[in-house]
């Protein structure tokens, strides 16, 4: 019959009408910002500073190494060492930053730095709701720095293989130090 | 006839009779101008936010619902961004006539309104042609879509001017000719008098409206189709849908004067919706006795809001016609019917003297049968031509 | 038959027609004089729909919409897009007057208005008193049209059907197959390759 198709597509489009009101899940909307899309796990936007524990200062993992500050594209993180060393998780000396600023204005979310950090102390944050009135934004190291279990909540796999990788050098520098202080028996 | 259905007939002659009798004509036409422009205006916002919602509705996404209490001030809303909007006129674009051209849209349809009956005795004025009064005026807002396409100087305007032109004038004969039989049957071009015609119930309890007829129910649907390509309505909207290409008539127009041609556009469609509402579907009488404590303005505007659903429904599931599709519809299947139909009411108004049993029966399946033959016969023929593979001239 | 109108009605429909009628002279000055072509084209349809308004002044109802449907919405569109379809270019002509002195010009309007105007003042048919204009129902013209005047109007109907359809045959046969040669940007590489391979 002619008009079939058209008949057809009204029949469709009433469905839809009519089941928009009583069926929810016809409505594929996100309200933001009342409702709002998880993240996905390799979602990234700006970098942060990963510390193990309570203390931001004591915990922070990051050595000012400067590896981020080379490698990042349009250098955007600038790092200043402090010259005092101390304690990292394995026992070992190491320097922190005293300065650790990252302009997010400039920022281009590539990850490079989170790539290279051999320390796994930079990893990529998911904030996106950033606007500001101002026009450059530079992140100092006490709001870059965000908790091991706050990274372990974004990146679950991620942080679990970094947990995982760190809890094995632990064990492994216990293994030396035990088998250093009980000396070879002749 | 109660007081309610009367009511503003009533508020009409107290307030003109507050005024001193020689201007009271002109105050009392003052005072249902007035009503009639609060009212469709208060229609035409109130429209634009439901159109958004039920298409959002129907393509499963929730329409605007951030303004107001279920985005209801969102007309208020897209006023205020048309008015504060910076009113930009090209610089060789011809000023006078790209001021006119949204006037001379908007002036007309204003003037549409003024011979269609809203309710019992609710009507402007009651002219011997009403109907003719309804489409030479529908016509000449045809020279303003030309006006605002030529003024803008910019010849993808005058692309699309000229194809919106082309649309409107070859749908206005299934238009006028789809309304024709209608005329036969009322014996009269006045509205009121058409309204009256439809008066009364066959078999006891079927309202006498036209659509119940089957010229009606063809003249109905060709009337309404040819009334949504008059007002540039989805799927006819090829002058609009123009303005994701390459912007038609409408390029040059920012702020209050695009307001305004929108505003004449949904006024347009207002009023042949008003216009098909009084032809085909018996205008503002009840369907049944029992329903007459509804007012006569109440029957108007529930069959007003079906119509203009009907048109939200229809452009939110057929995609848009190209322009030779377009006019093919109109000259090769529309007007071919129309004329069919007007054979066929002819027919059956006269044979509306038959008086052996089973004539109603009879007469049905003849105006069926000779309504559908040609039907079906034109859509498949040109059905084949459409779909025969084409053959572009500069191309091989 | 209507009561004799009162004196103020009377007057006010005189005024009412000088000023359409002034409406109508206005717009066929302007149409005949302003520099573009659009302008005139619009003014033109402006001096239609004057007419229209004072055919219902006359209260001729049904001629004055069939004025307005016609003329404004058939005719003006039509001289508008003949208007396009041959000037697409700015549309400001230098055009010369035929002649140059104006004392030529007003002559022939003289002549012209004489000729015209002498027997229309001394017709016998203005001598008569005016009837009481009584507003024509749409019925009677109907009817008139249907019994008294059926020949005529088939015969317009079949003249209007001829002239579409010579229209229709003349667009048809000023287009004829064309085989236009298209030119495309080529390079020399492309060039060798069309040599290589004739088409």
């Amino acid at each position: 019959m002619l008009g079939r198709g058209i008949i057809r597509g009204l029949i469709e489009t009433g469905r839809n009408f009519c089941g928009s009101y009583h069926d929810k899940e016809r409505l594929t909307t996100v309200q933001y910002p009342e409702e709002k899309l998880a993240p996905q796990e390799n979602a990234r936007t700006i970098p942060f500073l990963v510390y193990d524990g309570n203390d931001p200062v004591a915990g922070l993992r990051c050595t000012a190494c400067t590896i981020c500050e080379q490698e990042c594209p349009p250098q955007c993180i600038s790092i200043v060492k402090d010259t005092v060393k101390k304690p990292d998780y394995l026992g070992k000396m190491q320097l922190h930053p005293k300065v650790f600023d990252i302009d997010i204005t400039v920022c281009m979310s590539c990850g490079i730095c989170a790539e290279v950090c051999p320390f796994d102390s930079i990893k990529m944050d998911q904030v996106f709701e950033l606007a500001q009135g101002k026009r450059s934004m530079i992140l100092h190291k006490n709001n870059l720095a965000k908790s091991n279990t706050y990274f372990g909540e974004i990146h679950p796999t991620e942080a679990a293989a970094v947990n995982e990788a760190r809890a094995e050098e632990v064990r492994k520098a216990e293994a030396k130090k035990a088998a250093q202080a009980a000396p070879v028996s002749a | 006839m109660n007081a309610l259905d009367q009511i503003f007939v009533t508020i009409q002659h107290w307030l003109a009779g507050l005024a001193p009798a020689a201007v009271q004509p002109l105050v009392s036409m003052l005072l249902i101008i007035g009503g009639l422009m609060g009212v469709f205006g208060g229609c035409f916002a109130l429209t634009t936010i439901i159109e958004r919602k039920t298409l959002g509705r129907m393509q499963n996404r929730f329409g605007p619902n951030r303004v107001g209490p279920f985005g209801l001030l969102q007309p208020m809303a897209d006023g205020l961004k048309m008015l504060t909007k910076e009113d930009i006129v090209p610089f060789s674009a011809d000023h006078i006539l790209h001021f006119l051209a949204p006037v001379a849209l908007t002036v007309p349809v204003w003037l549409a309104f003024s011979v269609l009956p809203f309710g019992r005795n609710m009507y402007a004025i009651d002219l011997d042609c009403g109907i003719l009064f309804f489409f030479a005026i529908g016509s000449t807002s045809e020279l303003a879509i030309f006006l605002a396409g030529w003024s803008s100087q910019n010849k993808y305007s005058l692309v699309g001017a000229m194809r919106a032109i082309a649309q409107m004038i070859s749908y206005e004969v299934p238009l006028v000719l789809a309304s024709v039989p209608v005329l036969i049957a009322a014996s009269s071009l006045s509205l009121p008098a058409i309204v009256h015609a439809q008066s009364g119930f066959a078999l006891g309890w079927v309202p006498r409206w036209n659509v119940f007829t089957p010229w009606g129910i063809a003249g109905f649907a060709l009337f309404m189709i040819a009334a949504s390509a008059e007002s540039n309505r989805c799927p006819f909207d090829l002058p609009e849908g123009e303005s994701e290409l390459i912007a038609g008539y409408l390029t040059e127009y920012s702020g209050f004067k695009y307001a305004l041609f929108f505003l004449g556009e949904y006024l347009g469609l207002f009023a042949v919706t008003g216009l098909g509402v009084t032809l085909f579907l018996g205008g503002w009488q009840a369907p049944a006795t029992w329903l007459e404590w509804i007012p006569s303005w109440g029957w108007f505007a529930l069959k007003f809001g079906a119509l203009i659903f009907l048109f939200i429904w229809v452009r939110a599931t057929l995609p848009r016609l190209r322009l030779n599709q377009l006019l093919n519809f109109a000259w090769k299947f529309l007007v071919p019917l129309a004329v069919v139909n007007l054979v066929v009411a002819v027919a059956w108004w006269q044979s509306s003297v038959w008086q052996f049993p089973g004539a109603l029966e009879v007469r049905w399946l003849l105006g069926t049968v000779l309504l559908a033959v040609p039907y079906v016969w034109l859509g498949r023929a040109w059905n084949d031509v459409e779909s025969a593979p084409r053959h572009y001239r500069y191309a091989e | 038959m209507s009561n004799p109108r009162p004196a103020t009605i009377v007057m006010l429909n005189e005024i009412a027609f000088y000023l359409t009628a002034a409406l109508v002279l206005i717009f066929a000055i302007a149409a005949m004089t302003l520099p573009r072509l659009v302008h005139c084209a619009v003014c033109a349809a402006g001096a239609f729909a004057s007419l229209a308004l004072i055919y219902l002044e006359l209260d001729a109802e049904f001629v004055a919409f069939a004025q307005l449907l016609v003329y404004v919405g058939a005719i003006a569109i039509l001289i508008v897009f003949a208007i396009l379809l041959t000037n697409l270019q700015e549309a400001d002509p230098q055009v010369r007057r035929a002649s140059r002195s104006w004392v030529v010009g007003v002559a022939v309007a003289a002549i012209l208005l004489a000729a015209l105007g002498l027997p229309i003042i001394t017709t016998p048919l203005l001598q008569r008193a005016a009837p009481a204009a009584t507003a024509a129902p749409v019925r009677d013209i109907g009817e008139k049209l249907m019994t008294t005047y059926v020949l005529p109007l088939e015969m317009i109907g079949v003249l209007l059907t001829s002239a579409l359809l010579g229209a229709v045959v003349i667009a048809m046969r000023e287009e004829p197959e064309v085989k236009t040669k298209v030119t495309r940007p080529t390079t020399p590489a492309l060039e060798r390759q069309e040599e290589l391979t004739p088409r």
